[in-house]
């Protein structure tokens, strides 16, 4: 009954014996074609948060390099099973694409392995500042947002604009980028006034939309009228703060459009800061071994203000002032615990 | 091959039936493929190319398979027994906590008795976890289903808040984006490699099993009672089972298998653990994907072995085509659901000819009894 | 802090949340009901309710019409009622492997339309609070029970219109009498094959609503995958209830109450890490079925193929 299966199985290992490793012996990039530059992503690329914003950046990247004659570029996304990253890692390298981007911090110890089996190929893991040069791997980058940056100016306006005192934010899981958004918001907002209340629901998951509403909706029961959030199940929350006219503060890619006329301002980020700086890298036959931050300071996050909203000069001024504080390093914000 | 006899056409053609069900649902999905402005040939050479095309794919193939036919296993016996558990994705997610706790804290002895050790954790875990809604259901009325899909999101929780805290790699202690991930395993507890791809020794521990879970079920006191209670329990009863304690027993053993899975995922191809808030990013859904596994395979535990390779390979090939063809990930998705659908329903077709074989040889007792032991429950269901 | 959790502002946010919450559970599981007593195990309500929530976000999105959204919705998961209902009674296959097989396609095919269709997450104005005159002016209650969408209450009046039907209707006895012993209901000449199609195309248009109450009643967006495993605890909510809508009405109630509950522990600084939080509606709802102790047997076919003239 199960005779198919074990004739394809034989066919497989006849096809395989015939040709042994046809596809892995892929050509050595000839010096003078196109970057090639291959993505592996957790999310969708239109996941209007942490995937597309490398997407968003790449693609701009190729347009200013001249296309895809210039640039190669090709992606997997949806990759949040960490085995079929790793698989489709050592598939790019084995390619031979010139950069292989492992876009989420889960991705590191693939790399880690991998990477040592690939020396001509430069792959770059993120976000994190670990290239694992310690480990004698010479051919990783590493680069991280600051986004705590953000989240201090953002909660810097958040604690001015409140009138209640009280300010809810909704995030996934305590850790990584998230967790260093909103360490960094509730830094800024105490700043401002030292007693205001930051009430934070970390809801479990990155996809369940309707309980990020529904946080929403307890934070503005327990008197907030002013909300932000991290990663893509926010647009639920959003939504929430728009009905009951609380105003929003968006981090990762711009959420104004969501809903123009509550958002306050956004942090976005631009990889090309980073991306820019590793392609030069390549070209001089540096595979690795840097890491790279971007951050308000180098351009690679940027405060953007939703010019539909009327945001009161003072309180502006006031985030101006707080960003060029962060920039020249009179302000420093201390998270990480 | 002999002259074909008219039952041995027929039952060609039941082997064959699967082939034409995934065909019928590559051809819908090749519609779709035309509609992405795709070259279905190109997208389905991709995906033969990443599942089959050389002696890497290959290994890919079976390092996805092994999970899967781990959990299949645990459900052959879920289902002889008559249980429902689509508690897999906890219970591997259990077995491989404590599977890395040990090789993280690891006594004085050699890898491999650490590795063995570690494994015999992890099933214990797994164990665990399905015993509780064996437990819940044999003595105080909870539904399984109801209960494995709860225990599910309790052990991915649990799994968040051990890796957030209690057992996060000290190296992430002192960086400020704190990765929720363990520490990695030391080299020499990591489980040996076959042949150099990352088929590691997992996949033929699987293969073992396999045997012996149809030993269990066929040819022990323990395998015949779980199958008794699962046919009938009130005749069990007559004959003196224990029906409560085959019910824990029989969501126990698919628990520890599904566990199982989850430290062979550890020792063979991550080596740490890792969270991105869902089970999903570690055990890429074999706690669902494995049950699927078994019911291709007739809910046979050495039918699971080529079933679970069949959806390996599927898996794996996909990821393959969406990288040399570009289409979107949810495609592939929407693609493995037609092909479950077609290839559950092509069975009739194998029923019914079974129907009419076995009443074509009515006076061959023979051919009766060896339908007895074919029987699964879905037949046993049809007929009666 | 824990003192909080007794003010009133808690309790009323807690209740209504509760209730908002548990609107898309009533749709899908009273349409589980409806499968379950008739025989048929449906594990493909999540992909029913992807599909069910785009096309209603998609419809609205383009004509800003709300009710055709929740009408097209309806009808995307009828169809996908259809197919199962097909593949179930027809082709006699194995429902829960062929409801898993449904759910990838819709979690799959939503997600793909989405891509295709609209690009990036979109926003609609959805559903309004409806809010009924004099009874949403009573203290408290008011704000709980009468300050909601329409498909809110739509899912609430589901309740008893659904328990009616089962019970009190021929068709209800005809749906019983499948799911119960379908060999006996052929011998008396009510059609297995007709009265599963019926249950399973409804549970599909259910399902579909339920899809359509997220996307443009609670959420106003959609977003791939937003159901997030909400279709099974649905499935799960039909066996706490023992297959009776009164008691997946209380089962959809607990959960969701537990739910909100945690989140205003975390905004009242309960101190309990968030992860082991969230694990609690979970926890309870299990705890609720040990401490209740209610013995419901199932539908005696539920699952078991029905074949006629055997």
């Amino acid at each position: 009954m199960k005779k198919w299966f074990v004739i394809v199985l034989l066919f497989a290992f006849l096809l395989a014996a015939c040709k042994p490793g046809a596809s892995e012996e892929a050509p050595a990039a000839a010096p003078s074609g196109p970057l090639r530059v291959a993505v592996v992503m957790p999310s969708a690329i239109n996941d209007l948060a942490f995937s597309q914003s490398m997407y968003d950046a790449l693609v701009a990247i190729q347009e200013e390099m001249g296309g895809p004659e210039k640039m190669e570029l090709v992606y997997s996304e949806g990759m949040f099973v960490v085995d079929d990253a790793a698989a489709a890692i050592r598939d790019y390298a084995s390619q031979g694409y010139d950069l292989v981007i492992a876009h989420g911090s889960q991705y590191g110890s693939s790399l880690q392995e991998i990477a040592p089996d690939f020396p001509e190929t430069a792959f770059a893991w993120g976000t994190t500042a670990n290239t694992f040069a310690d480990e004698g791997i010479k051919n990783i980058f590493a680069y991280e947002a600051a986004s705590q940056e953000g989240g201090y100016v953002n909660g810097v306006m958040a604690a001015s604009l409140s009138q209640s005192g009280v300010i809810g934010v909704v995030g996934p899981i305590e850790t990584g980028d998230a967790k260093l958004y909103v360490d960094g918001f509730v830094a800024g907002a105490k700043s401002v006034n030292p007693d205001i209340e930051v009430n934070v629901n970390w809801i479990g998951s990155f996809s369940d939309v309707a309980l990020a509403a529904e946080a929403a909706n307890t934070h503005i029961g327990a008197g907030a009228d002013v909300l932000t959030g991290t990663a893509q199940m926010v647009v639920g929350a959003i939504g929430v703060a728009e009905e009951n006219g609380v105003l929003w503060f968006g981090t990762q890619s711009s959420q104004t459009s969501l809903a123009p006329s509550i958002v306050v301002a956004n942090q976005v980020y631009d990889w090309t800061v980073a991306l820019d700086q590793m392609i030069a890298l390549i070209a001089e036959g540096t595979y690795g071994g840097q890491a790279f931050l971007i951050n308000l300071e180098n351009g690679g996050l940027v405060m953007e203000y939703n010019e539909d909203f009327d945001l009161p000069a003072d309180v502006k001024a006031l985030a101006e002032e707080t960003t060029q504080g962060i920039i020249d390093g009179s302000i420093t914000i201390d998270v990480g615990n | 091959m002999p002259g074909l006899s008219k039952t041995r056409l027929s039952q060609l053609l039941d082997a064959a039936l699967p082939v034409f069900a995934v065909a019928a649902a590559l051809a819908v999905g090749a519609v779709m493929l035309l509609f992405l402005g795709v070259s279905p040939l190109e997208a389905y050479g991709a995906l033969w190319d990443g599942a089959f095309g050389n002696a890497n794919a290959l290994a890919e193939t079976l390092v996805k398979a092994t999970p899967l036919l781990l959990v299949g296993l645990g459900i052959c016996i879920a289902f002889r027994g008559d249980v429902i558990n689509i508690g897999g994705e906890g219970q591997m997610v259990v077995g491989a906590i404590l599977a890395i706790l040990l090789g993280l804290n690891p006594p004085e002895w050699p890898g491999w008795m650490v590795i063995t050790a570690a494994l015999l954790a992890g099933f214990l875990g797994g164990a665990i976890w399905g015993a509780i809604p064996g437990f819940l259901k044999a003595y105080f009325g909870v539904n399984e289903i109801l209960s494995t899909i709860m225990m599910n999101a309790i052990a991915v929780q649990l799994m968040n808040f051990l890796l957030r805290g209690p057992m996060i790699d000290p190296a992430q202690l002192e960086v400020a984006s704190k990765i929720p991930q363990t520490a990695r395993l030391a080299d020499v507890f990591r489980l040996p490699r076959l042949v150099p791809t990352r088929l590691h020794l997992g996949a033929a521990i699987a293969v073992v099993l396999a045997v012996l879970v149809y030993i269990l079920l066929w040819r022990t006191t323990m395998g015949y009672r779980i199958r008794a209670v699962g046919q009938n329990p009130h005749a069990s009863r007559y004959a003196g089972i224990n029906v409560k304690k085959n019910v824990v027993l029989a969501l126990l053993l698919s628990g520890a298998f599904a566990g199982l899975a989850g430290a062979i995922q550890i020792y063979g191809v991550n080596y740490r653990m890792i969270t991105d808030g869902s089970a999903t990013g570690f055990t890429g859904s074999a706690g669902f994907n494995g049950i699927v596994a078994a019911l291709f395979g007739q809910l046979h535990p050495l039918g699971t072995i080529p079933a679970s390779v069949f959806f390996g390979a599927l898996l794996v090939g996909a990821n393959k085509m969406q990288r040399m063809v570009q289409v979107p990930s949810a495609l592939i998705t929407a693609l493995n659901g037609l092909v479950v659908v077609f290839v559950v329903s092509s069975e009739v077709w194998r029923r019914r000819r079974q129907r009419r074989r076995l009443s074509a040889a009515v006076s061959a007792p023979e051919a009766a009894d060896a339908r007895e032991t074919q029987a699964t429950p879905m037949d046993r269901e049809t007929s009666s | 802090m824990i003192s909080d959790f007794f003010s009133m502002t808690v309790l009323v946010g807690i209740l209504a949340s509760g209730i908002r919450l548990a609107t898309p559970y009533l749709y899908a599981a009273i349409g589980e009901v409806f499968g379950q007593r008739s025989g048929v195990l449906n594990l493909g309500v999540e992909g029913q309710m992807l599909l069910g929530a785009f096309a209603a976000f998609y419809v609205t999105f383009t004509t800003g019409n709300l009710w055709l959204g929740v009408l097209v919705a309806a009808i995307v998961g009828a169809l996908m009622g259809l197919a199962m209902a097909v593949v179930t009674v027809n082709l006699q296959a194995e429902q829960g492997i062929s409801g898993i097989g449904f759910y990838l396609f819709g979690l799959g095919m939503s997600d793909l339309l989405f891509q295709k269709l609209l690009g990036t997450v979109q926003t609609v104005s959805g559903f309004p609070k409806a809010t009924i005159p004099v009874l949403s002016a009573l203290p408290f209650i008011g704000d709980i029970f009468f300050s909601q969408n329409i498909l809110v209450y739509g899912a609430f009046a589901l309740v008893p219109v659904a328990w009616f039907v089962l019970n009190k209707t021929t068709l209800g006895l005809k749906i019983r009498a499948v799911g119960e012993n379908p060999e006996a209901a052929d011998s008396l000449g009510v059609s297995v094959a007709r009265v599963r199609y019926f249950t399973i195309i409804l549970g599909g248009t259910l399902s579909g609503i339920a899809g359509a109450s997220l996307s443009i009643g609670m959420l106003n967006v959609f977003q791939q995958n937003m159901t997030s495993g909400l279709g099974f605890i649905a499935v799960a909510l039909v066996y706490f209830g023992g297959w009776r809508p009164w008691g997946v009405l209380v089962g959809a109630l607990l959960f969701s109450m537990v739910n909100s509950l945690q989140l205003w522990g975390q905004v009242l600084g309960i101190p309990l890490p968030s992860d082991i939080a969230v694990m609690m509606p979970y926890i309870l709802t299990i705890l609720v079925l040990v401490i209740s102790v209610q013995r419901v047997r199932a539908p005696a076919a539920l699952t078991k193929v029905f074949e006629r003239g055997e």
